[in-house]
C-alpha cells in the first residue's frame, strides 16, 4: 500500500504531452487514403485476405451506418467529419513476439508507455495495437498448453475462423447502433480471448491501444469467451498524441460467459482530449456467472461508452464500477446497463464521476427487470463530485421494471468538494491542489479499491495529472 | 523574540462581523499557555485565524512566527513552518485511509523544509513511528486503515488529532477543546500524549471552555478569553478560580 503512494507522489509533476502525448513519424507498411466507402471497406477485406462472409458483413454494415441517423443525445457528434479520418493503417508487415522485432520507433513508444516492463513483471499476457493492427502479441506458454487463446482478432479469423462466425455480432448485432455498424463495416485488430473450461488466469491478459497518426479511426473488435467455471481478467489502456484536429475511437466488445465463470474487464482510458471515444461494450452472463466492468474515463475529448451486462441465467451476477473524469473541453458521457432476464440474477452499478475546469461528466445507465425474473436485485449508486461553477454533471438513470419480485435500489449524490475540507487538509501542509487530489482519490476510492495494486497506482496518478490540469 | 506572537489580533467573519478583538499573546517553546473562555466567546474563530482559515479575516495585527510575519501565509505553509491546529471538529475525508492521508501530510512537510524538493520518508521509518505513537496514544491499529474521521466516535477524532501532532511534530500545537468528546481515561492518556511532547521543540496553547485538561497538561500561563479579549492573565491558580466561580465575573462586561 505505502508502496503504492510513492509511485503516485512520484508520477506528480509528469504531464500528459511528455508522457503520452508524443508522436513519432510515419512510417507504415500501408496506409489507406481519408474518408469512408464501399471501396475502402472492400480494400480493407482484401488486404486482410478475408473469407467473403466477413467481406459481406462489413459491407452490410456500411450500408446499416449510412442508413442511421446520427445520435441526438450523449454529446455533440455532429462535429466528427468522417471523410477527413484515416479507416486502416497497417503500420508493420507483420507482427511481432518479441519487442525486439518491432521498427525502433514504434518499440520506443511502447518502451517509453511501460508496456514490455509491465509484461515482465505482472502480467500473463499482452497484445499491442498500433494504428489498425495488432503489432505485438503474446502469451505466457503455459496458458497456451492449457488451451487459453489469447490472439488479435484478425489472427484470430485466420486461425479459428468457426468460433469468430459463430460469434460475432451475436451479442452486439451489427446494425445495434450507428457507431456499432461503422465497427463492423472497418474494424481491424482488437482481441480474441478464450478461456478453457475451469481454467483460471490469475494475472491479467492486457491490451493496449495507441493512435499514433494525425486523424487517424481506431476499430478495433474484442471477442472473448470464458467457458464454464474459468476466469480472465482482461484490462486495456489507452492513449494517443496530442493533435489540433480530431481522432475517432469507435470499438466494439461482446463478451460471453459461461455458466460458473466469471470475466472482469477493465478499462483505463487516457486518450488525449482531441478523440472522439464511442464504444459499444456489452456481456451476456449465463447460470451463475459474473460479468465485472471497470471502467475509468480520463481522457478523450467526448466519450461516450455505457458497458452493459445482459444476465440471462439463474443467479448471474453484474457489476459496473464506473469512474469518469472531465476537465477541461472534455465530456464524460459514461455509465452502465444491466439487464435481469433470469431469476435470482443481481447487479451492482456504481459510477463516480468529476467535473472540473468547465468539463461535463455525467452517469447514463439502464437498469432493466424482465417480467420472469423473480428475486432480482439491483443496486444502483451515482455520485457526482464537481469541482468548480463552471463544471458540469449529470445523470440520467433510467429503470424498468416489468417484475414485482425485485429488490431494487437508487441512489445518486452531487457534491462539491467543501471549503472546509481544503482547509482541515491545508492546515496539515499539503497544498491545495494536493489537498484537492487527496479528496477526488478519496472520492473513487471504493472503485480504485477494486484495481490490482500497479492499476490502482495508474488511476491514482492519472487522476493527480487531471488535477494538475496538463491533460491536453 | 518569542516563537509564537499575536500582535493586536482582530478577526472578522465573511459578512463583517467582528468576533476577535484585539488579542495579544506570546507562545514560546517549552511553555504551555491556556485560553479558557465561554462558549461563543470566539476561542474557535481565534485557533482558525491562527492556522489560516481562508473564512476568517484578520482585518487588523499580526501573526508572528519566530519573528516572521504569516499574517498573510496560507495554511499549507504555515504548517510546512511547524504550526499544528487540533480541531475542535476535525472532518471527514471518505477514501483516504488514516496511514495514507499522514504520510502524504509528512512528505508535504518535509518536502518544503526541503527546499521543495522530494524527500518522502522512508516506508520502514514511518510504519516504526505511527505504530509507536499508536501505541502510546492508545490508537487501535485498526484506526490506521480506516478512512481518516470518516464514521469515527468524537472520541477517535480527538484521538487521532493529536496521533497526527504526533507524527508531525510542530513547534506550536494549538489544542482547540481537545478534551470535549473524551471520557476520563482517554483524556488522560491524550493530555498525557501532548504532555510528553512539550519542550524545547515544542509549545503550546490549549484552549478550552473547562479546567479539567489543565490537570494533565499543565499551563504556565493562563488567559481568560471572553467576547473576543483577553480579560484576564495569571497562573495557574487562574485556572483553578475559573473551575468554581466560572466567567460570570467577566461577561456582561462591554466589549
Ligand atoms: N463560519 C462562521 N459563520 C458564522 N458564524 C460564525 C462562524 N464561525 C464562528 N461564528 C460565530 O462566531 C462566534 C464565536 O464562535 P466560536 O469562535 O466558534 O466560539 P467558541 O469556539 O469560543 O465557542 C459565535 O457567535 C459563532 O456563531
Ligand atoms: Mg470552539
Amino acid at each position: 500500500m505505502t508502496q503504492t503512494e510513492n509511485e503516485i507522489v512520484e508520477g506528480i509533476g509528469s504531464d500528459y504531452a511528455i508522457k503520452y502525448g508524443f508522436h513519432v513519424a510515419e512510417d507504415y507498411f500501408f496506409k489507406s487514403g481519408r474518408g469512408l466507402s464501399h471501396e475502402l471497406v472492400d480494400a480493407i477485406s482484401s488486404h486482410k485476405n478475408e473469407p467473403d462472409w466477413m467481406r459481406k458483413f462489413r459491407h452490410k454494415s456500411l450500408d446499416y451506418f449510412n442508413a442511421r441517423a446520427m445520435p441526438n443525445w450523449g454529446g455533440a457528434l455532429s462535429e466528427i467529419d468522417f471523410d477527413n479520418i484515416y479507416y486502416y493503417i497497417r503500420p508493420t508487415e507483420k507482427q511481432a513476439d518479441s519487442w525486439e522485432d518491432l521498427p525502433a520507433d514504434i518499440k520506443d513508444t511502447w518502451d517509453k508507455l511501460g508496456i514490455p516492463e509491465a509484461e515482465k513483471k505482472y502480467l500473463a499476457g499482452v497484445g499491442a495495437q498500433y494504428e489498425s493492427e495488432v503489432v505485438y502479441h503474446k502469451l505466457q506458454q503455459s496458458l497456451t498448453d492449457q488451451g487459453v487463446l489469447f490472439l488479435d482478432m484478425d489472427s484470430a479469423l485466420r486461425e479459428h475462423e468457426d468460433i469468430i462466425k459463430e460469434h460475432i455480432g451475436t451479442i452486439i448485432p451489427q446494425n445495434d447502433n450507428k457507431f456499432a455498424a461503422l465497427n463492423s463495416a472497418v474494424w481491424s485488430g482488437g482481441s480474441f480471448i478464450y478461456v478453457p473450461k475451469g481454467v483460471r488466469i490469475e494475472m491479467p491478459l492486457q491490451a493496449y491501444f495507441r493512435i499514433n497518426a494525425e486523424n487517424m479511426g481506431q476499430f478495433e473488435r474484442t471477442l472473448i469467451i470464458v467457458d464454464e467455471d474459468a476466469y480472465v481478467h482482461y484490462v486495456e489502456g489507452c492513449t494517443a498524441p496530442i493533435y489540433s484536429s480530431d481522432s475517432l475511437h469507435s470499438a466494439v466488445v461482446e463478451i460471453v460467459v459461461k455458466k460458473g465463470g466469471r470475466c472482469r474487464y477493465t478499462t483505463i482510458q487516457n486518450w488525449s482530449n482531441n478523440v472522439y471515444n464511442l464504444v459499444t461494450k456489452r456481456a451476456v452472463a449465463h447460470e451463475d456467472a459474473t460479468m465485472e466492468w471497470v471502467d475509468g474515463n480520463l481522457g478523450s475529448k467526448l466519450t461516450m461508452k455505457y458497458p452493459a451486462i445482459w444476465l440471462v441465467g439463474n443467479r448471474a451476477h453484474g457489476e459496473v464500477l464506473s469512474i469518469a473524469f472531465a476537465g477541461k473541453g472534455q465530456h464524460q458521457d459514461a455509465g452502465g446497463k444491466c439487464v435481469h432476464q433470469a431469476p435470482n440474477t443481481t447487479s451492482v452499478i456504481t459510477s463516480k464521476s468529476i467535473s472540473k475546469d468547465g468539463g461535463r461528466a455525467g452517469y447514463r445507465g439502464l437498469l432493466e427487470v424482465a417480467h420472469g425474473a423473480k428475486g432480482a436485485k439491483s443496486k444502483v449508486v451515482c455520485d457526482a463530485l464537481i469541482l468548480d461553477d463552471e463544471s458540469r454533471s449529470d445523470t440520467y438513470p433510467t429503470i424498468r421494471i416489468d417484475e414485482n419480485d425485485v429488490d431494487i435500489g437508487h441512489e445518486a449524490t452531487v457534491s462539491k468538494i467543501g471549503e472546509e475540507q481544503l482547509f482541515y487538509l491545508m492546515s496539515r501542509g499539503l497544498s491545495e491542489a494536493e489537498a484537492s487530489a487527496m479528496v477526488v482519490s478519496g472520492f473513487v476510492e471504493p472503485i480504485t479499491k477494486e484495481l490490482p495494486l500497479e492499476y490502482a497506482v495508474e488511476m491514482n496518478r492519472l487522476i493527480q495529472l487531471q488535477m494538475e490540469g496538463s491533460v491536453g | 523574540m518569542a516563537l509564537l506572537e499575536l500582535k493586536d489580533l482582530h478577526v472578522s467573519l465573511e459578512d463583517g462581523t467582528e468576533i476577535v478583538k484585539g488579542v495579544n499573546l506570546k507562545v514560546d517553546s517549552n511553555e504551555v499557555h491556556a485560553i479558557m473562555g465561554p462558549n461563543g466567546s470566539g476561542k474557535s474563530t481565534l485557533s482558525y485565524a491562527i492556522a489560516g482559515h481562508p473564512a476568517y479575516q484578520i482585518t487588523q495585527g499580526q501573526i508572528l512566527l519566530d519573528g516572521e510575519d504569516i499574517t498573510e501565509t496560507e495554511a499549507d505553509e504555515r504548517a510546512q513552518k511547524g504550526l499544528f491546529l487540533a480541531f475542535q471538529y476535525p472532518h471527514a475525508i471518505p477514501g483516504v485511509t488514516v496511514t495514507s492521508f499522514l504520510r502524504s501530510a509528512i512528505n508535504a512537510v518535509r518536502k518544503a523544509k526541503n527546499g521543495a524538493v522530494d524527500d518522502p520518508i522512508p516506508v520502514p521509518e514511518f510504519r516504526t513511528e505511527l505504530f509507536a505513537q499508536m501505541e502510546r496514544l492508545s490508537v487501535s491499529r485498526e484506526l490506521a486503515s480506516r478512512y481518516l474521521n470518516d464514521g469515527f466516535s468524537g472520541g477517535e477524532k480527538k484521538r487521532v488529532e493529536i496521533l497526527q501532532m504526533a507524527m508531525l511534530k510542530p513547534r506550536i500545537a494549538v489544542l482547540d477543546e481537545t478534551d470535549s468528546g473524551l471520557d476520563i481515561d482517554a483524556l488522560r492518556i491524550v493530555a498525557g500524549g501532548v504532555q510528553e511532547l512539550i519542550g524545547p521543540n515544542m509549545g503550546a496553547l490549549v484552549i478550552t471552555h473547562y479546567q479539567r485538561i489543565l490537570n494533565y497538561i499543565k499551563p504556565d500561563f493562563v488567559h481568560v478569553f471572553v467576547g473576543g479579549k483577553i480579560v484576564e492573565e495569571g497562573g495557574p491558580e487562574l485556572a483553578k478560580k475559573l473551575e468554581e466561580s466560572g466567567y460570570k465575573e467577566w461577561e456582561g462586561v462591554p466589549a
